[in-house]
């Protein structure tokens, strides 16, 4: 045995400077914590560096913090323990919750204006800064990497089955046939969906011009309440459990875990966030192309135009102005076109910027990569409606976790559509009157 | 004893082995995992013999930084779980020495005061308390430290009752002889306590490393940048499941979380044992 | 419990305790009397407001059918680990009681699942299961047996109790091998003389001596069912599917952290604490009567 006093002495010591010991520490640091993984998250650490190089007063430090929903959780888990980072990427749904935590946050024209930065809010697509901005157009967070959902098909798949590669579905009932064609004609299974309750719910109302929630889904004010259990919903909720049972649907998670099964070539058909882009194109084996969503063809109106996911940055509250200005800095830079050309090339997002659009337009580049523009038509093909320009709900992120649990109900069985997604309604309207008590 | 009698003596081996089987067998394809690479495993048919590729996962993720992990290596990571285990496993010891010392060895105003209230904590493990906790140890300006992974962890009542069941042990005869050696408490604590509960000691540090290097709601909670993360923890942000997730360095990652807690318990598997039987009286 | 020869000292007691009661009373009763007074407030996510409510969470919180409903699964959950735990481990532990070749080997073997973190159990299982991924979850496709647990909540709840129980396994193991070996051989001998078979043995006189043990593991592997376990059920289901999974302490995690109720979760922190504390008398009778006799 060791002599058991040195060993304490030893260990006492160890303690004592293992537990006084700091952390990190670095000078004017800039904290920005994202939730991008794979291709897209690794495009974002050379932005990041690339601005570093650029510039010597300023580091901008990028920290994976998991899904969007881990990533929001943290931020504000340290912002009540004081150590926000300057910047949080945070996705769509938690829009409402942001904006109504006015102490917390930075406005980023207030951010922008502060630190003398040339800023012009008209050289945004308005279709994507309308959802980040107040009524009178003033931008309160930064959109940087907006999506918003496609269909995605595998086109050796559906040559296999018989089915033309050049003609993916164009409605929903062709779409469920389609895909017992595909299960029967070799593909484990018929299709997948990512996103679902935004994919099949939020965007599938304004896609067929119906109320998200009333008050323009929650953007005319407060006192928003839900609409999904209206007829369209149920009866779309219906056919995909039929789909389930006659298993040309493979249910495979609420986020992106979906699309492992698409690359695995297992599912011949997903819908999921334009974003899933990068994904595909370096993970899958096989050619695919995009298309539209598919679309109920007996509704007055479809197809609408469909609203945007994906998320932007927030600058968080209490830090210091050469913080501040260091984040105007970053977010000037992040607007060049030349890096958003890039971003929405690279990873499937959408253009922020008019010059980038036209950028992309210029070089060829949709002529190149057909299906390329599917995201950004279906996004402003019409003019938007009540309906469809957008979402705005407190507690949205408990809400979609609700939504997925009771459609995961009827898909097991367990509930019929009807009595799933008016189960949803009760209880995402509770939560939405809960925020409205609790927002400050 | 049935095996001395040969009737049936097979019996208990074959039981045995394939409970050791069932029981290896999600460690051994895990291990079999972080030998392949990422599209072997997915490809619907996997083997289960070993791959080719066991050097390079591991090397990967010991060294490269992942981007799921902003850029840190998992030796990193390994590091991190090694320091807050140590921490919590020398920590946990010593002020629960000291305090069971206290108590069972002085009589003074408050002493079973002192007693309970550390004795109440064995009632409320940390993740009852979880959000409050965090709500402390952030207004302590602890998250992100050493500090804050092990701290918090450390208190807790077991290791005080076992040492203060040892001590009770100790014949009154020793304490006599070391008063009429002039020996004051510490000499006594030092000279005499100390190397007597060595057994003690070591069959604790085995439970409590294991315990310190297992967290994860905490180390989850209180670390916000991923060079202050635990493996354990750190394992989970590489586990998206969905496209983006590199199987083969999630598997070596759960093979390099698992070694150095079986390592403990394996080479002190005789403290251990005894340990943990002791634990329970 | 109290030592006839003890030492002076006016100081010196109160200096020892101390670093173990600051460590308590800062990271335990402070923590635990913030959740007492948190349950009674409602405050926004980002805690810039806050309002005293009374009771009115503990209302909320026994309102919700989903915490109930957390009751339900948790009770089954932590059943059917301690059985799973338990059973085999017993099992086990009889055979290797019986064994003398390569008896150190099986028992060095079969502890090696107590090294394992839960999260990490979690991850080990969640790879043989994953639809699509695991090779388990392939063959019972081949099968036929249409497996996804992100779908059927009663196959979910099974492969988190599986490895729940997995990790479990060994500390039982060690327990009722530790039991069984304190068991003078004599007894077993004498019985054998008197013509008792095997089984009658067992039930006669190796279970009874071995029912503290038992009692001890029932309470320790119930208290791990619902604590511990948290690591297996985030990495493998996430509560999921519909809350299928959703043991108290997930749910406390879940409302506290996700859902940004603090109030809420507060209150389920304070009904858990009070259910821990009579857990613990119970245990703590138990552990009284061993110390005495």
């Amino acid at each position: 045995m060791l002599p058991i006093r040195t060993l304490v002495v030893a260990a006492a010591a160890l303690c004592t400077t293992a537990l006084t010991a700091p952390a990190f520490a670095a000078p004017v640091e800039i904290q920005w914590w994202h939730a991008m993984a794979g291709k897209n998250g690794e495009l974002l650490n050379q932005f990041a560096d690339d601005f570093n190089k650029a510039q010597a007063d300023y580091k901008v430090v990028p920290v994976f913090k998991g899904g969007y929903a881990d990533t929001l959780q943290a931020g504000i888990a340290a912002f009540r323990a004081g150590q926000a980072p300057a910047i949080l990427q945070v996705f769509e749904v938690g829009t409402a919750t942001m904006m109504a935590a006015k102490g917390a946050i930075k406005p980023v024209y207030q951010v922008m204006a502060d630190a003398g930065e040339n800023f012009d809010p008209q050289s945004y697509l308005p279709a994507i800064t309308g959802y980040y901005s107040t009524k009178d157009g003033k931008m309160l967070s930064f959109p940087f990497n907006s999506s918003t959902p496609v269909m995605y098909i595998n086109k050796d798949a559906f040559k296999k089955a018989g089915l033309d590669p050049n003609a993916p579905p164009k409605t929903w009932p062709e779409f469920f046939e389609d895909a017992k064609k595909l299960k029967a004609g070799g593909s484990a299974c018929g299709f997948t969906l990512g996103w679902m309750a935004w994919t099949q719910l939020e965007v599938f109302s304004a896609w067929h011009n119906q109320p998200i929630a009333t008050e323009e889904n929650g953007i005319g004010g407060p006192g928003a309440t839900l609409e999904i259990n209206g007829p369209l919903q149920v009866r779309h909720l219906q056919d995909l459990v039929d789909a389930a049972k006659n298993k040309s649907f493979d249910y495979a998670g609420r986020t992106t875990e979906p699309e492992a099964k698409f690359v695995s070539g297992d599912c011949a058909m997903i819908q999921t966030s334009s974003g899933g882009y990068s994904v595909f194109k370096n993970n899958a084996k096989f050619e695919f192309g995009v298309a539209p969503l598919p679309y109920y063809p007996d509704v007055a109106g479809a197809p609408q135009n469909t609203i945007i996911g994906g998320a932007s940055l927030w600058v968080m509250g209490g830090k210091t102005p050469a913080e501040y200005k260091g984040v105007a800095k970053f977010m000037t830079f992040l607007s060049q076109t030349p890096i958003q050309v890039q971003w929405h090339e690279t990873t499937g997002y959408l253009p922020i910027t008019k010059a980038a659009y036209e950028q992309t337009q210029k070089d060829g580049f949709y002529e190149k990569t057909p299906g390329f523009d599917v995201a950004i038509k279906e996004l402003t093909g019409k003019p938007p409606t009540a309906n469809s320009k957008g979402l705005r709900l407190g507690n949205l992120v408990q809400i979609r976790d609700i939504v997925a649990e009771e459609v995961e109900g009827a898909l097991n069985g367990t509930k019929t559509p009807k009595q799933a997604l008016d189960n949803a309604v009760t209880r995402g309207n509770a939560l939405l009157r809960t925020f409205e008590k609790t927002a400050s | 004893m049935e095996s001395r009698s040969g009737h049936l003596s097979w019996l208990p081996h074959l039981i045995l082995v394939l409970g050791l089987a069932l029981v290896g067998f999600p460690i051994y394809v895990t291990f079999v995992g972080s030998t392949m690479t990422t599209p072997e495993i997915l490809s619907g048919h996997m083997s289960l013999i070993p791959g080719g590729h066991f050097v390079e996962n591991y090397l990967a993720a010991l060294t490269q930084g992942m981007p799921q992990l902003s850029g840190v290596p998992v030796a990193r990571l390994m590091l991190n779980s090694l320091i807050m285990a140590l921490s919590i496993a020398l920590g946990k010891m010593l002020i629960s020495f000291l305090s069971a010392y206290a108590i069972v060895f002085f009589r003074f105003p408050g002493r079973m005061v002192c007693f309970w209230m550390i004795f109440l904590t064995l009632m409320l493990p940390v993740e009852v308390r979880i959000v409050p906790t965090f709500q402390v140890t952030a207004n302590l300006g602890l998250i992100d430290t050493y500090g804050g992974l092990a701290i918090p962890l450390i208190a807790s009542a077991t290791a005080t009752l076992l040492f203060r069941q040892f001590f009770l042990t100790i014949p009154d005869e020793l304490i006599e002889a070391a008063r009429l050696d002039g020996a004051g408490p510490l000499r006594f604590l030092w000279d005499v306590l100390l190397p007597l509960s060595r057994t003690n000691l070591a069959a604790l540090f085995v439970i409590l490393f294991v315990y310190g290097w297992n967290q994860y709601l905490w180390p989850l909670l209180v670390t916000n940048t991923a060079s202050m993360t635990t493996l354990v923890v750190g394992i989970k942000s590489m586990l998206t499941v969905d496209a983006n997730t590199p199987w083969h360095l999630v598997m070596a990652m759960a093979i390099l979380a698992m070694a150095p807690p079986a390592a403990v318990v394996l080479l002190m598997q005789r403290w251990f044992v005894k340990g943990l039987v002791d634990a329970e009286k | 419990m109290q030592r006839r020869v003890v030492f002076d000292g006016k100081l010196l007691p109160y200096l020892l305790v101390a670093p173990q009661l600051a460590v308590t009373l800062v990271f335990f009763f402070w923590p635990a009397a913030e959740a007492v007074y948190f349950s009674t407030q409602r405050q926004d996510a980002f805690g810039l407001s806050t309002v005293f409510v009374g009771f009115e969470n503990f209302a909320a919180v026994f309102a919700d059918p989903g915490y109930l409903h957390s009751f339900q699964v948790t009770a089954i959950f932590s059943v059917a680990v301690t059985l799973l735990a338990m059973l085999p481990a017993l099992l086990l532990a009889v055979m290797a009681d019986r064994v003398v070749r390569f008896a150190s080997v099986y028992k060095t073997a079969l502890m090696l699942p107590y090294a394992v973190a839960p999260a990490i159990a979690g991850v080990l299982w969640l790879f043989l299961f994953a639809p699509g991924i695991g090779i388990v979850a392939n063959a019972l496709k081949w099968l036929g047996i249409d497996w996804n647990y992100l779908l059927n909540g009663n196959q979910a709840l099974l492969l988190v109790i599986v490895a729940a129980a997995w990790k479990q396994l060994s500390y039982n193991f060690l327990f009722f091998l530790a039991g069984l070996q304190a068991i003078p051989k004599s007894l077993l001998e004498a019985a054998s003389i008197d013509g008792a078979g095997g089984f009658l043995r067992f039930r006669t006189i190796v279970l009874p001596l071995l029912s503290p043990t038992t009692f001890f593991l029932f309470v320790v592997d119930v208290v791990y069912a619902f604590f511990e376990t948290f690591g297996v059920i985030h990495a493998v289901t996430g509560g999921g599917p519909s809350k299928a999974t959703e043991i108290l302490i997930y749910k406390v995690y879940y409302d506290g952290v996700v859902g940004l109720d603090l109030g809420g979760s507060s209150a389920q922190s304070v009904v858990l604490m009070i259910i821990v504390i009579a857990l613990t008398a119970v245990q703590f009778r138990y552990v009284e009567r061993r110390v005495h006799y």
